[in-house]
């Protein structure tokens, strides 16, 4: 668990220093999923970075595409790409997008960035893996500010449906999106009573807690005959201070004298 | 250079300044309203403003409502999500009613830069182009901007008004009045023609410089009215010039360059050569770079239309 937490300290670091070289991109919503994506990636997702395609690998995809930092971290330190790619983000002719793009990066599975749209993928997913007989499963994170696109509904019905146990999505929780907070704009609560109605398992967890994330991922593999969804609650910015449950900081890139100090925050927490 | 100003910036100031004097004015966003500037209107006229969320398609279908009970409804989020994800909602909702709905989108070309392919809407004028009695409008500049989205709310039916992210020089007078269908020559020339919109036209203007100086007189137009666009000054320019250069931040692939040259097919076929982006995906970087990379810089205009004089 202590290695996991000082994996996410380096993500943290990782994610502030290349917002801050491409000069632009999203601190807030991908500091909100770090432990999400390290655990998925460190501790559950069947997955070989020498082997990006093996058909057996778990599949992951970023629905809130804006928050690619984070896998492009992991995904470097994992070893899918070098890290030398991380701090020419968001640059022409770097195969790191501003969005994640399949054919543009190793260990991306999905062109996201339009939110609304990765929900479904993963149930065209899911659905191959079942019509394969295969037993890879399916993450998917999604936004909270994200939920107000209908097409997420649309796809909860059919991951219902078609009972896509090998489905597991992440609701990232962390209250706010661009121009407020998510229950001022949409008001989309409440949460777990709604993704039970459409037929989901619902699980809520601290989405910053190794220990609850792990718990949360084993019971969802168990779960049959239908998709769980983890809520987990987060905050946007995590880990600096000044960045904390401020929609300020959604998407701008911090100047060389906040990012120094975002990192030794980091550092020290 | 003339004064850079914010395009988006100047249409959150016209409508706080239009909603003063009708009431009957309603905009609504989709959780980009400091980015699109309809923030203004909403700290202005709290009741008047509604914020659909991440959901363009629910924002298109409820301006459409609302119109259909007599509001002026001004739609605004980026132009990829404005044109491209609501498309269906646009099409029918709103265009075959010819609603009164003006679309505002920010963030077009693949200006927009850094954020890559996902948020570059290069496809939006062609989407909007398409559809019957849909109007289309590409500002290139603030004050230009200004007459424009006065226009738009006076003028019955559906707008697309395309506004991009960075900042433009100023090019027309303060109190200029905006005409529909109406192209405005800018630079008078006799070799060859250049059109351009939004991004495109102050390029232009610097390409016509570097022409001069190699002996070459460009004629520039500014073709902000896309869509009806003005036949009688593209039939001109083919009687007047050589050759006709179109420029714009956007696929060549039924933008403005399509627009002109089904004008001057049916009617007087000289050389025309469409700058834009030819048929691949935007991708992540800063705006100048992707300018070079797709040959929209002054320079790269400058060399086309000597070469195709030369044709
Ligand atoms: C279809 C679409 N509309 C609008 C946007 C612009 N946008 C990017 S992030 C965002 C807010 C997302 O909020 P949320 O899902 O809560 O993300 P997080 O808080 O995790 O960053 C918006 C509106 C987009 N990327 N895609
Ligand atoms: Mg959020």
């Amino acid at each position: 668990m202590d290695d996991l937490k000082q994996i996410a300290r380096e993500t943290r670091k990782d994610i502030i220093q290349m917002i801050e070289l491409a000069g632009s991109g999203h601190p807030g919503g991908s500091l909100s999923c770090v432990e999400i994506i390290v655990a998925l990636y460190y501790k559950i997702m069947r997955h070989n970075p020498k082997n990006p395609k093996w058909p057996e690998r778990d599949r992951f995809i970023l629905s809130k595409g804006h928050a690619v930092p984070t896998l492009y971290s992991v995904l470097s330190r994992k070893g899918y790409f070098p890290r030398e790619w991380l701090w020419k983000l968001r640059k022409a002719g770097n195969p790191l997008q501003g969005h994640p793009h399949l054919l543009s990066t190793p260990g991306i599975e999905a062109s996201t960035g339009s939110l609304g749209q990765g929900l479904s993928i993963a149930n065209g997913m899911a659905l191959a893996g079942k019509l394969d007989n295969k037993d890879y499963r399916v993450y998917a994170i999604i936004g909270d500010g994200e939920i107000g696109e209908g097409a997420i509904w649309e796809a909860s019905m059919s991951s219902k449906r078609y009972k896509l146990d090998n489905l597991c999505a992440i609701l990232d929780h962390n209250g706010l999106q661009i121009d407020g907070s998510i229950q001022a704009i949409k008001d989309p609560y409440p949460l777990k009573p709604k993704w039970e109605a459409f037929g989901w398992e619902v699980l809520e967890v601290n989405g910053h807690s190794f220990n609850e994330l792990l718990i949360a991922f084993s019971e969802a593999k168990k779960i049959k005959g239908k998709p769980t969804m983890i809520i987990a609650n987060t905050v946007k910015g995590k880990g600096v201070s000044f960045m904390e449950n401020d929609i300020l900081w959604h998407g701008k890139a911090p100047s060389h004298e906040q990012a120094e100090q975002a990192i030794n925050e980091i550092e020290h927490s | 250079m003339a004064e850079l100003k914010s395009l988006r910036d100047t249409y959150g100031e016209t409508i706080v300044e239009l909603g003063k004097s009708n009431p009957n004015i309603i905009v609504l966003d989709a959780d980009l309203s400091f980015s699109t500037r309809t923030h203004r209107f909403k700290e202005a006229f709290p009741n008047r403003f509604f914020n659909l969320g991440v959901a363009e398609a629910d924002m298109m279908g409820t301006a459409a409502g609302l119109a259909s009970c007599g509001k002026t409804v001004f739609a605004s989020t980026f132009a990829v999500f404005a044109t491209g994800r609501a498309w269906d909602q646009v099409r029918l909702g709103i265009v075959y009613s010819k609603l009164n709905v003006k679309i505002v989108a920010s963030h077009s070309g693949i200006e927009v830069g850094e954020d890559g392919y996902s948020h570059q809407a290069i496809e939006d004028i062609a989407l909007m182009r398409v559809l019957p009695a849909m109007r289309v409008i590409v500002p290139c500049c603030a004050n230009q901007t200004r007459a424009v989205i006065r226009f738009v709310a006076k003028e019955k039916g559906p707008f697309y008004v395309r506004l991009i992210k960075h900042s433009l020089p100023i090019l027309y007078p303060e109190d200029m009045e905006f005409k529909l269908g109406q192209a405005t020559t800018l630079k008078q020339g006799k070799d060859i023609t250049i059109g351009a919109i939004g991004s495109m036209v102050p390029r232009t203007l610097e390409a016509h410089k570097i022409l001069k100086t190699k002996g070459i007189s460009a004629k520039v137009i500014d073709f902000a009215s896309v869509k009806p666009i003005d036949e009688e000054a593209i039939k001109q320019a083919c009687d007047e010039t050589r050759g006709f250069i179109t420029c714009e931040d956007h696929t060549t692939a039924g933008g403005l360059g399509d627009a002109v040259a089904q004008v001057i097919l049916a009617h007087h076929p000289i050389p025309h050569l469409r700058i834009g982006i030819q048929g691949i995906f935007g991708e992540s970087g800063t705006s100048q770079d992707l300018y070079e990379k797709h040959g929209l810089t002054a320079n790269h205009i400058a060399e086309k239309a000597e070469k195709l004089l030369k044709y």
